[in-house]
């Protein structure tokens, strides 16, 4: 199999060689990729398929909380939720992770104990970023020794923006390595990246340092996951396979609230990157709110009925 | 820091191109309910604001046969089921309608715009309110999907009235003097492949300017036009304002021909178009014709690939290919063109051919056997010329009339699939070297209807576009179409212009 040493060998040999490889990338239209995004969004996803869908979904969702008045509490509430979703309906599957600070990884590790559900941890001075290399190296080094099989890194943006790529490309090779046998999820913060062209940059920068899934973004700003994004993203990890023969999962996070909606994102893996892609170990949501209104519609396909929000959990 | 070999993947991997193993996310039936539309056994012809019989039958009576008189059946092409019969229009229909729109026209042209107007705005309004029935009714017709008749034709069709609805009473400032007469009566024959939207583009801006309209619809897709009929009615459009003729060519012909018709307005073939040139020749009829293309799709090295790819799918399998405008020539740049065309195939791997009244389809049904023996033949002459032919797997229905979607590569300029019209979902795939060349083979066709230029270079749009000899030139984009702006062609395209103020000028005495 090829390997990204071979493939792509010199173009993380230099600052000047990564920013001629990133800027040599085709640009974006983004009109076009708007109306790709948009007219993959009218696919209408009727009984079966919308059953399969939904499953689908919950089973891809990593249920965060990543609040300042996040308690122990909190969080293992949250990870019931994440083992049995629907506590009326035992085939309602388990999500795919949950998603907590680095502080809070013992208490979810705890109660996902054995379960199959990993835990997701932020880590490296998550959301911002900024801090010291050493204090991001330690926040990983902290999450992944309280057992999170997951870290979610944010890149420097800063350096990012002003074309640092190097900066950028050391530190997520650094988090890797801190992050051990973890599976490394890199966050571009798309709404700060703010082009469609930075945001495919991103994309391969954060694939040629070794991510296993690049994000959209944290959830704390104005523009978080679009289906637009999303897209370009999907194309992205589905054009570094083709060069290099690695699969890198893609996570859009934040802002997608509703069955139809994280309907439509599936919609988009399943006609950009197939079905390689439609397995949690490849596609994740980064959600909070998501899960009761697929809890919702799942009801809704098994009984006829809508039953409202005080018939799903609030946690 | 030198990278290091990533970790391996946790699952095996599937070979890294392309990507064949089959979706678990099969998408259900989605079929919009065609109960909406109230389909009669048999429809008459539109005339003096009223549905009636023929008065040809001493002359025909047969079963359409060509003269006035005779029942017709229009097919349902996805399926060959018979869904109504309607009335062919003889020369005697055609008099009467020429004479109701003559009668008409001195009160519909003396009306203030802004009485026009309000009556066009109705008619838009309604076909707002009724769109669901319309894009439901089209695609039965005429086989394109609901998706496309949903979210293209049917928006197109009302902002075609509202646009015009908005000159009637501005004509003064149109650009033509301050008081602009209209022509009088226009014959308008349409086609096909846009029934309904051919029939706003006609219709509105002969409405708008004061003239009064017989039109005669393609005769494998009248229903539209009938329907159209009923909202005239709805809006209480003033007798004979609108008249509809339905029939095959010899009822087109005769409108044509027929010596009270003060302005023509055709969209076809060439080489009817021609044909229609001559009739109108030494008469004082004013003529618009908009007739065949084979337009030219350049994608240059800077592309935005994958916008590109899908504004070529876009440009040639929109409405299955059967636009005149299409993009059914695409000039790649040769350092492009392998990473072009393996990204074209995966994305035509995805296309979904089928039912058109499903809301998931992309690709719908030829639209008559005798447009799909065309389209079949002109394919085997291409692999006949040597030129390569690729369709991705698909299955078709086993009845209708179905082709799925091909590219053709290896072909230059000299092949038949090069130089002629297809009208149908054919590519083919040429490769230029320089801007110089790219322009030279764009513009070395009969026709100049479309371009489409690729490149992420804004300077070199502008420097491509000047130098493309066609009517509409998109840039990283394709098949976009509204009301404001107008279309038409250069050299065998067609002469005049349909839409925007550029529109106006078709109907108007200037």
């Amino acid at each position: 199999m090829p390997t990204i040493t071979s493939a792509l060998a010199d173009v993380t040999a230099s600052d000047s060689a990564l920013r001629r490889f990133l800027h040599g990338l085709p640009g974006v239209d983004a009109v076009g990729l708007e109306a790709r995004a948009a007219s993959l969004g009218t696919r209408s996803i009727k009984t079966t398929a919308k059953a399969y869908a939904i499953d689908l979904a919950i089973s891809m969702i990593d249920l965060t909380t990543l609040e300042g008045a996040d308690t122990p509490g909190k969080v293992r509430a949250l990870a019931a939720k994440a083992l049995r979703p629907d506590p009326t309906d035992r085939t309602a599957p388990a999500t795919a992770a949950v998603c907590v600070y680095p502080d809070m990884v013992e208490t979810a590790a705890a109660a996902l104990a054995g379960s199959g559900v990993k835990v997701a941890s932020v880590a490296t001075a998550f959301p911002a970023g900024r801090a010291a290399l050493g204090v991001k190296l330690a926040d990983t080094r902290d999450a992944v020794a309280a057992g999170a099989d997951e870290i979610d890194m944010v890149i420097d943006r800063g350096a990012f923006l002003s074309g640092r790529y190097l900066k950028v490309y050391e530190e997520i090779r650094a988090v890797k390595e801190a992050a051990g046998a973890a599976r490394l999820k890199v966050i571009f913060e798309t709404g700060e990246l703010s082009t469609y062209d930075n945001i495919r940059r991103a994309s391969w920068l954060g694939m040629l340092a070794g991510a296993d899934f690049i994000k959209t973004s944290t959830g704390k700003v104005g523009v978080n996951a679009t289906p637009a994004n999303t897209l370009l993203m999907l194309q992205a990890v589905r054009d570094f396979r083709e060069r290099t023969g690695v699969q890198v999962g893609v996570k859009p996070a934040g802002g997608i609230r509703s069955s139809k909606d994280a309907v439509k994102f599936l919609v988009l893996v399943n006609e950009t990157v197939g079905a390689d892609w439609l397995d949690n170990h490849w596609f994740r949501f980064g959600a909070s709110s998501l899960l009761n209104d697929l809890l919702m519609q799942r009801q809704k396909l098994s009984t006829g009925r809508y039953s409202g929000p005080d018939y799903v959990t609030v946690d | 820091m030198a990278p290091e070999t990533p970790m391996a993947p946790e699952t095996p991997m599937t070979s890294p191109r392309p990507t064949t193993s089959p979706s678990p996310f099969e998408y259900a039936p989605a079929p919009e309910s065609r109960g909406v539309v109230d389909l009669a056994p048999s429809y008459g012809l539109f005339i003096d604001g009223e549905f009636t019989e023929s008065s040809d039958a001493t002359r025909g009576g047969g079963t359409g046969g060509g003269t006035g008189g005779g029942l017709r059946k229009t097919v349902n092409p996805a399926t060959e089921e018979v869904l109504a019969e309607y009335t062919q229009a003889g020369d005697e229909d055609v008099d009467r309608a020429v004479r109701a729109a003559r009668k008409a026209f001195s009160t519909w042209s003396a009306l203030p715009g802004a009485e026009r107007a309000k009556y066009l705005f109705r008619i838009a309004r309604i076909i707002q309110e009724r769109s669901r029935e319309l894009a439901v009714l089209e695609t039965l017709d005429n086989g394109k999907p609901i998706r496309e008749t949903r979210d293209t034709d049917l928006p197109l069709v009302a902002a075609h009235f509202f646009y015009y609805a908005g000159w009637a009473d501005k004509l003064a400032h149109a650009g033509h003097g301050p008081n602009p007469r209209p022509l009088g009566v226009a014959g308008q024959v349409i086609p096909w492949n846009f029934p309904l939207l051919m029939l706003a583009w006609k219709i509105a801006p002969a409405l708008a300017t004061g003239n009064t309209v017989v039109l005669k619809p393609a005769e494998t897709t009248p229903l539209s036009a009938l329907f159209f009929a009923d909202i005239c009615r709805q809006a209480g459009l003033p007798r004979g304002v609108v008249n509809i003729v339905t029939g095959d060519g010899a009822t087109g012909a005769a409108l044509v021909a027929h010596p009270g018709v003060d302005k023509v307005a055709f969209t076809g073939s060439t080489g009817v178009g021609k044909a229609i040139a001559r009739q109108v020749a030494g008469t004082d009829k004013k003529v618009t014709l908009e007739l065949g293309g084979k337009g030219a799709n350049i994608v240059f090295d800077d592309a935005p690939v994958d916008q590109a790819v899908e504004g070529i799918v876009n440009g040639i399998f929109f409405n299955q290919g059967q636009v005149c405008c299409a993009g059914s020539r695409l000039l790649v740049q040769e350092s492009v063109h392998d990473e072009v065309l393996d990204s074209l195939k995966r994305r035509l791997a995805t296309l979904r051919v089928g039912d058109p009244l499903d809301k998931n389809t992309d690709l719908g049904a030829i639209n008559s056997a005798e447009q799909l023996a065309r389209i079949t033949a002109l394919a085997e002459t291409g692999e006949a010329e040597g030129a390569e032919r690729w369709s991705p797997d698909c299955a078709l229905p086993s009845a209708g009339y179905w082709f799925a979607p091909t590219l053709f590569t290896n072909v230059t300029q000299a092949h038949t699939v090069a130089r002629d019209e297809i009208f149908g979902p054919v590519l083919s795939v040429l490769t230029f070297r320089t801007p110089d060349e790219a322009v030279a083979k764009a513009n070395n066709t009969p026709y100049g209807l479309s371009a489409g230029i690729w490149t992420e270079k804004g300077s070199r749009i502008l420097a491509v576009a000047g130098k493309l000899r066609a009517g509409v030139v998109w840039a990283n984009t394709f098949n976009k179409f509204d009301p404001t702006s107008p279309f038409g062609g250069y050299k065998e395209s067609g002469y005049g212009r349909e839409g925007g103020r550029h529109g106006l000028e078709a109907y108007l005495d200037v």
